[in-house]
């Protein structure tokens, strides 16, 4: 599908504008469950899903243009026709994920430690902002700096800055090959493995733990890849692409239950009881924690972010169902005084009368 | 060739230095004339200006209290790191205080295990992969001033090097922040996980040219050194074919750590000046470095050495040993200097551009090499589009320099009508500011600068750079139409 409604989108935007009525970005509607809707249940929708296309893809450049409602899927398939990839290898939550949505919430996946985030392959954009001006910044070459990097802002933005039309993104050869070693171990020696590890030229590409067992994904050209096997030891994991390919969509039994799942980021080597055990799965060489937890009040929440702040890092509450989620003026760490008055500039800057979707990261942006 | 706006500054230029006094002890607060010369211009010495007077803080409270002054009685503010950047963007503002950096030169901490290192702004990039090398880590980006170059300027530049293929930016090599805003509050930007909640303000940061806050503190991300690194040295009779090897490795699924071409000139200017055993016959050359596990590069080395073949190279040498490998890149390296020992002057670009479009841009230089009469000589970061095109001109001929200038800008223009970029890691600073005019319309130049308004609504911190005002624009639209007469000021000379 190749359709550009740029127009009549620009022109919605004007509109809300105008009348300063807020809006509710949707692309594939996949992430619904993601940050805080209560300033967005009677908001209009505005709607990406049919603006559609690749507008250009250049392997041997490593760059891809598409418009933001492309499925991501679509976007997969003609990276891996190349022998391409997304190197942050996002997840998709579900079929109708678009390119756009998951560079708005910055969503990485079990590469993420490894080779960077969405927003490290973003490198450019073009977007409508709050005053419904199409404007384009970064562009289709790796390196870039010509004035302040925008595109990087939009990701992770949640739309509350601007809308995004079309992103360009570097993207990476899909490693000649790929195997996984796994390990009997305690969280202890698990995060000591990994740091081990870490700090000598191995091919890792990913890393979990969760209930005792370790997993270690290598990835590169066939020699390499076997002699890190011999190194690292351990057994091979049958069938592991499959088992990435449930832990970073969330179908791994440890996330089906119906339990609010907290997601902690913070210093990959923090190793208190509570942020490895039991009802924790981590990733990201230790960096990315998985919390469940059946009590979704104010004060757990509270704690958890209290916790994370500790080891210089933060927790947001990525998962609960509306009716017993407590935490919600936002689900995200509360930002200090100083940096909450420069979001609220920011968004005065790209979007004076708050009409994109507000209050979707934090209550007053 | 600079104009900056006067500033409104409600303090007189003795009571400010007084004032600095109180703050700092007096030899960290110069402003005596034979003292603010040193501060007059950082890399790009074609664009001078003295500071009114120049504070050299130690503590980041003193950072916050010299701030807040400024910010009290609206004196513009140019921070400085070792004024090693290309583009003016440490130039000084002639009533406003250059902040130096210069003093903030601890290693605070290394941490192995989190692969980190916080530094101060005034730790020279070199420094931290050499105080990281006990634990067999390094910090990746590598701009060629790596010896002398400040992190904190790294970070307000987004500086590259020759690795940024593979490794990427300083932008995709830092985690956290510590900034001091205008008005003096201390900020701290990331943390230490991977990511941070709310809106990315490290990638903002990055690359700000010190026009958002006076960066204090930077936690860089360490790297395993590779166990390995070999380099194929590559010679073509044709420029465009080495271009074609360039996209034919890639396309192979291999991403080298460093992917640098060479023309001709560079070619004989850096072999006459380190003799790095560079064919002097070859058209262009292309350095390919592979790094990784043992394993990794030797397999490697194989397949590009077919590609580099089947690209139509005339040669192809693998480095035979680890001195050979260095001597290779030392040519590369000292490529800046080498032209400078053949040329007075040498005026250094900074464009980039899709890679594809190499041929088309090299035969427009060429072109443009003709009519101005100016000799180009082209080095270029060929993995990643990133031209650094080296004019070659002598400022003690009259109207020479402001004829590079020209040329410069229509290279940049070119760039940008190639689906390019004005400037892929040196900066905009005051060098570039009017190519801002043709790479941004007004719509986006008034979202840079409500951007900026957000840190620095009065726009106190390095005022005039980075963003044109659309005044600019609309004079050096003007220029461009009545072409050849440049409304611009007499330049001083160097």
């Amino acid at each position: 599908m190749n359709t550009d409604i740029s127009q009549q989108l620009q022109e919605q935007i004007q509109r809300a504008d105008k009348e300063a009525t807020p809006l509710r970005i949707v692309g594939g509607n996949s992430k619904a469950f993601y940050g805080c809707t209560s300033q967005l249940k009677d908001a209009e929708t505005l709607s990406l899903a049919e603006h559609q296309g690749v507008l250009s893809y250049e392997p041997t450049e490593l760059v891809i243009t598409a418009r933001a409602g492309t499925p991501l899927h679509v976007i997969e398939k003609l990276l891996a026709d190349n022998g391409q990839m997304l190197p942050f290898e996002p997840p998709a939550y579900a079929d109708s994920a678009t390119i756009g949505g998951t560079i708005a919430c910055n969503f990485s996946g079990p590469r993420r430690a490894y080779t960077g985030a969405a927003r490290d392959f973003l490198l450019g954009c073009k977007l409508i902002n709050g005053r419904g001006e199409i404007l384009s910044f970064g562009g289709e070459v790796m390196k870039n700096v010509a004035g302040y990097d925008v595109s990087r802002l939009m990701a992770g933005a949640m739309g509350t800055l601007g809308v995004l039309l079309e992103v360009s993104l570097k993207v990476l050869p899909v490693p000649e090959m790929e195997s996984t070693q796994l390990f009997q171990c305690s969280s202890i020696e698990a995060l000591d493995k990994l740091h081990a590890w870490s700090q000598t030229p191995l091919p890792i590409s990913a890393s979990s733990f969760h209930q005792s067992i370790l997993r270690v994904r290598l990835s590169g050209a066939d020699k390499a890849v076997h002699a890190a096997m011999q190194t690292i030891g351990g057994e091979n994991q049958a069938d592991a692409e499959h088992y990435w390919q449930q832990l970073k969509e969330q179908q791994l039994d440890f996330f089906t239950d119906a339990q609010p799942l907290w997601r902690i980021s913070l210093a990959s080597d923090a190793d208190i009881p509570e942020l490895t055990e039991n009802n924790c799965l981590f990733e990201w060489g230790g960096a990315l924690r998985w919390l469940k937890s059946d009590s979704d009040n104010q004060s757990f929440g509270d704690n958890i972010q209290q916790t994370a702040a500790k080891f210089d890092g933060h927790a947001s509450l990525f998962r609960a169902d509306d009716k017993t989620s407590g935490h919600q003026s936002s689900r995200f760490q509360p930002l200090t005084p100083g940096l909450l008055r420069i979001h609220k500039n920011l968004k005065q800057a790209f979007d004076p009368d708050n009409i994109l979707n507000p209050g979707r990261l934090y209550a007053d942006i | 060739m600079h104009t900056i706006e006067k500033a409104q500054s409600t303090i007189s230029d003795s009571a400010l230095i007084a004032a600095l006094n109180k703050l700092l002890n007096r030899e960290s607060v110069l402003s005596e004339a034979e003292d603010l010369a040193p501060y007059e211009c950082d890399g790009l010495s074609a664009y001078r200006a003295v500071p009114l007077v120049v504070a050299l803080p130690e503590t980041i409270e003193q950072v916050q209290d010299i701030l807040a002054l400024c910010y009290q009685h609206q004196v513009p503010v140019v921070a400085r790191g070792a004024g090693t950047g290309l583009s003016g963007g440490a130039l000084p503002h002639e009533q406003g205080v250059l902040l130096s950096l210069a003093k903030f030169k601890d290693i605070i901490e290394l941490n192995p295990k989190q692969r980190t290192a916080k530094v101060q702004p005034g730790v020279r990039n070199l420094a931290i992969s050499q105080a990281a090398d006990k634990y067999g880590l390094y910090y990746a980006p590598d701009p060629s001033s790596q010896i002398a170059c400040t992190i904190g300027g790294n970070v307000a530049e987004n500086s590259g090097g020759v690795h940024c293929l593979k490794y990427g930016l300083t932008v995709h090599n830092i985690q956290q922040l510590k900034i001091v805003t205008i008005e003096g509050e201390l900020l701290t930007i990331g943390g230490s996980g991977l990511d941070s909640p709310g809106y990315d303000l490290l990638a903002l940061m990055t690359g700000s040219e010190g026009m958002l806050g006076v960066i204090v503190e930077v936690t860089v991300k360490l790297l395993p050194k590779p166990e390995r690194a070999q380099v194929l040295l590559a010679a073509f009779d044709d420029i465009v074919k080495a271009g074609e090897a360039v996209g034919n490795i890639i396309a192979a699924g291999i991403i080298p750590a460093g992917l640098e071409m060479m023309d001709k000139l560079a070619i004989k200017a850096a072999e006459d000046f380190v003799h790095a055993g560079y064919p002097l016959d070859a058209e262009a050359i292309l350095l390919c470095e592979l790094d990784g596990t043992e394993e990794e590069v030797s397999e490697h080395v194989l397949r590009v050495r077919e590609v580099l073949k089947d690209s139509g190279a005339t040669d192809v040498r693998t480095a035979k040993d680890e001195a050979e490998r260095l001597n290779f890149w030392a040519g590369r390296k000292a490529a800046f200097p080498a032209v400078g020992r053949i040329s007075p002057d040498y005026y250094c670009m900074d464009g980039t551009i899709p890679r594809k479009k190499l041929p088309q841009v090299l035969k427009i230089m060429a072109e443009l090499s003709d009519e101005y009469n100016l000799p180009v000589a082209n080095v270029f970061h060929a993995g990643d589009g990133n031209l650094h095109p080296l004019i070659l001109y002598d400022a003690n001929v009259p109207g020479e320099l402001e004829r590079t200038e020209e040329f410069g800008g229509k290279i940049l223009e070119l760039c940008v009508e190639v689906g390019g970029t004005i400037t892929g890691e040196h900066g905009v600073g005051m060098e570039k500011i009017n190519q801002m005019c043709v790479q941004f319309n007004s719509l986006e130049l008034q979202q840079f600068h409500a951007v900026k308004a957000a840190f620095d609504a009065q726009g106190l911190l390095n005022p005039g750079k980075a963003v044109p005002t659309l005044h600019r624009c609309a004079e050096f639209g003007a220029m461009h139409v009545h072409k050849g007469e440049l409304p611009f000021p007499e330049l001083e000379r160097f």
